[in-house]
């Protein structure tokens, strides 16, 4: 495999299994299919630890779980979710559409991609295998120190979620520096940066959040590491530490990780809508600077997170101000979306609904956190079901409403395939009611008092009716995933019939095949608006003719494109780095063989290529 | 159309639509999280200066002369490295193969100077866990002694690559992209020096 000749496109599985071509890809939509496909597989298992939950919770006093795995569901379930389902998820859209949208080939770096892929797998694998140990961590999403300290969790637990998250991280780093790099310089002729899809758009802020926000949680880890593993002070009061300082080193990541999960869903929005009112994106120079706008503010309002902890009149006030700020970019964006529908020709297809329920959720997820930028507000409402309810209504009501709009929308585009519509209506109403169902009681529950991590109650709270209405809304919620899977395993099983442009839409991708070839655009196009492939079948809506479709590229122009060739490399240096991490667990020679065969790794692939012996590769 | 096709396909694939290499701008990218990776490390050891419960304290025990000699030699290592660039980009590669090999070996010398530092303070009885200026002060001079070191490695691979006669002024490129690292953990290195030695 090591060879260095010019890859043609399509020999990639002849020569070896369909299984090792898969293991050695570079190709950014096989990445995009196995980000998409594992982080959906860990999307059902966060689902799982959800619904297990939810019946602890059904009836007062109850004994399904007891306190301490109630801990550990919790926190896998936050820290799944987060992780290794929404990030991943966009992940994938990241790596399958962004090239597409900007015209280009591949990504800038498809070895860096395919490592990147296998270190979150790492990584997703590493923490959960915490509970084939008995330890699953059990100290909330967020980890607040000194809960997280030898002394408080002496097993294993901890460390299992502070060195997943430590490789969870690197692999996100990693593909950020990738997709700042591709966007910025893989673009088609003529692409400026106002003529960017608006998902690309959403999608390179989130890639500067990703760059920028990552190191201080990484930072944060490695103080906590240090403390477990080496005996530090850093949070320590006994020792002078301050447990605060990991709050704000997580907050200043965890603020900016909010945008992180929602900008690429408001994103796929601003793609859905337009494609189906059959208009242009209402205002997208607005809606591009408010992303903008959005991924800036997210630095600063860190500490809302903290109002709790008594920061003082002036840091509180300061924090609150910039929280109700950065409400004004988002709420520009809902106008915007709501202005693209108004006087459309409105196609009522499941993408749409999708979307529609985004922009609804959304919208009531952002006006319960505007209420808790407000300090006094928030001491009433935090750590209660409040808080729950808000934080659900913004990354499930948003996100996942956002994820499963784009799912629907670009399934053909993907696999040649439409998803069944009536399944698709049934799966987004049964999603709508049992989400509607399970969260919005939360908010009446959190301020009558019920506080967030109990794993039971007594039943004389009053609590008891609506937990129950909560858990009969989750397994509504499970119900209209299994509709899902139903559409997709039976859409599969149908024929290819979807045809290159099903939804007759606006952006390059639906220019080329379903799915499309290895090289994706036999020539690079040029374009010359923001929705160049409807210029080219409808003109500019203003007058201007249709530029029509390119003339069609020869075979041999077809046989001269060179595609990067499949490279082992990426998965064995992501082998080779888990078994140094896992090593921290295990003994100190595992770390240094590993780190000894992770060099290695890293030397055989930064020189893969380095003085090709025929010339021709990369 | 045609001819505009061609000449993207005979580009270099790895210079974009901006004129830049992929491989640089990567490398700025990287180079700006590294900025909120010390940054975060500096604010550490900023917020808790001077809430040491014990001694030692930092000006009991640092010795700055001692220190200034070794960020000179660091600091002169980046002159080297501009020069091993300038060789390498007009394909004068033994004096390439010397100034390669120099950086190295003055970067190999600032982590031998910290390397002298760290045991004399552990013999003075400050470590990781004796106070918050052993936690702070040993992780961020420790986490910087690990990026020289993984430049050192870097360079020398550079410099290992060149007496194979396998370096050349068209991999110019790769030379500039380990000297942007090079330059960016010795301005980190001020930064270090300014908080932590200089100012009491």
């Amino acid at each position: 495999m090591a060879t260095h000749a010019a890859f043609m496109p399509g020999t990639e599985a002849k020569s070896h299994g369909v299984l090792w071509s898969w293991l050695t890809t570079v190709d950014h939509k096989r990445i995009g299919i196995l980000y998409g496909t594992s982080a959906f597989i860990f999307f059902l298992v966060g689902g799982v630890e959800a619904l297990i939950m939810r019946l602890q919770l059904a009836r007062p006093d109850n004994t399904l779980v007891g306190p301490q795995a109630f801990n550990e569901l919790f926190t896998m379930h936050g820290t799944t979710m987060v992780f290794l389902a929404i990030m991943p998820l966009s992940a994938s859209f990241f790596n399958y559409m962004i090239p597409l949208m900007i015209g280009a080939r591949d990504v800038a770096f498809p070895r860096l991609n395919a490592l990147s892929y296998w270190i979150f797998l790492a990584g997703a694998l590493f923490l959960n295998a915490s509970w084939l140990f008995g330890v699953a961590p059990d100290a909330g999403w967020f980890g607040y120190a000194n809960l997280t300290s030898r002394q408080f969790s002496p097993t294993a637990s901890i460390d299992f979620w502070v060195l997943g998250l430590q490789i969870l991280g690197i692999s996100s780093l990693m593909a950020g520096f990738n997709f700042v790099v591709t966007i910025i310089n893989l673009r088609a002729p003529g692409m400026t940066l106002m003529r960017m899809p608006l998902f690309v758009w959403m999608s390179f802020v989130t890639q500067f959040l990703l760059v920028l926000a990552f190191p201080a949680i990484t930072v944060g880890l490695i103080l906590l590491m240090f403390d477990r593993f080496f005996g530090t002070l850093f949070y320590a009061p006994a020792g002078g530490g301050d447990p605060l300082l990991w709050q704000h080193l997580f907050w200043i990541f965890g603020h900016p990780e909010v945008y992180i999960l929602i900008l690429p869903a408001m994103g796929i929005v601003s793609e859905v809508l337009p494609t189906f009112a059959r208009k242009p994106l209402f205002g997208a120079p607005v809606v591009i600077y408010s992303g903008i706008m959005i991924g800036f503010f997210g630095f600063g309002v860190w500490s809302h997170h903290m109002f709790s902890v008594g920061l003082g009149p002036v840091a509180d006030s300061a924090f609150s101000i910039a929280t109700m700020l950065i409400a004004v970019p988002t709420g520009v964006k809902i106008f915007n979306w709501i202005g693209t529908l108004w006087g459309g020709t409105v196609r009522f297809k499941t993408p749409l609904f999708f979307a529609l329920g985004f922009i609804a959720m959304f919208t009531m997820g952002g006006l319960s956190g505007i209420m808790h930028a407000s300090p006094p507000v928030d001491l009433q409402q935090t750590d209660t079901y409040f808080v729950v309810a808000h934080f659900h209504y913004v990354l499930f009501g948003g996100s996942i409403f956002g994820l499963f709009a784009g799912i629907y929308y670009w399934w053909p585009k993907i696999t040649g395939r439409l998803l069944d519509e009536r399944l698709g209506k049934w799966h987004f109403w049964l999603m709508m009611l049992g989400f509607n169902t399970t969260f919005f009681p939360q908010h009446y529950l959190g301020l009558i008092g019920m506080p967030r991590r109990i794993y039971t109650y007594a039943p004389d709270l009053g609590w008891y009716f609506w937990n129950l209405v909560s858990t009969i809304g989750a397994f509504v919620i499970a119900v209209s995933i299994l509709v899902f899977i139903v559409n997709v395993v039976r859409t599969q099983r149908s024929a290819p019939t979807a045809g290159d442009d099903p939804w007759d839409a606006r952006t390059l991708e639906w220019s080329i095949p379903s799915p499309p070839p290895v090289y994706n655009f036999a020539r690079v196009p040029t374009v010359r608006d923001r929705d160049p492939f409807w210029l080219q079948k409808h003109g500019d809506g203003h007058g201007g003719k249709p530029t029509g479709r390119p003339a069609p590229v020869s075979a041999a122009e077809i046989k001269a494109i060179h595609m990067p060739p499949p490279s082992y490399w990426p998965i064995l240096l992501g082998a080779a780095f888990l078994f140094m991490m896992s090593g921290a667990l295990i003994s100190i020679y595992q770390v240094v063989l590993g780190g000894l065969l992770t060099l290695y790794c890293m030397f055989r692939f930064a020189l893969e290529y380095h003085r090709p012996a025929s010339g021709g590769g990369h | 159309m045609t001819s505009q096709a061609a000449s993207h396909a005979e580009h270099d694939p790895n210079i974009g639509i901006t004129g830049l290499d992929h491989r640089k701008m990567g490398m700025w990218a990287f180079l700006g999280s590294e900025c909120m990776f010390f940054g975060s490390l500096i604010g550490t050891y900023l917020s808790y200066k001077g809430k040491s419960l014990s001694g030692p304290t930092p000006h009991e025990i640092l010795n700055i002369p001692l220190t200034s000699v070794s960020a000179f030699v660091l600091l002169m290592s980046s002159v080297l490295m501009v020069l091993a660039l300038a060789a390498v980009q007009r394909n004068d590669m033994k004096w390439a193969k010397i100034w390669l090999f120099s950086t190295a070996t003055l970067g190999a010398g600032f982590v031998g100077f910290q390397i002298f530092e760290f045991t004399h303070f552990v013999h003075l009885g400050l470590t990781l866990q004796t106070n918050l200026f052993g936690s702070t002060f040993f992780t961020l001079t420790g986490f910087h002694g690990a990026h020289v070191t993984g430049g050192v490695i870097w360079l020398l691979a550079l410099w290992a690559l060149a007496v194979r006669g396998k370096l050349g002024p068209e991999d110019a490129l790769k030379v500039e992209i380990c000297g942007l690292y090079w330059h960016f953990v010795d301005i980190v290195w001020i930064a270090i020096f300014t908080l932590v030695y200089l100012i009491p």
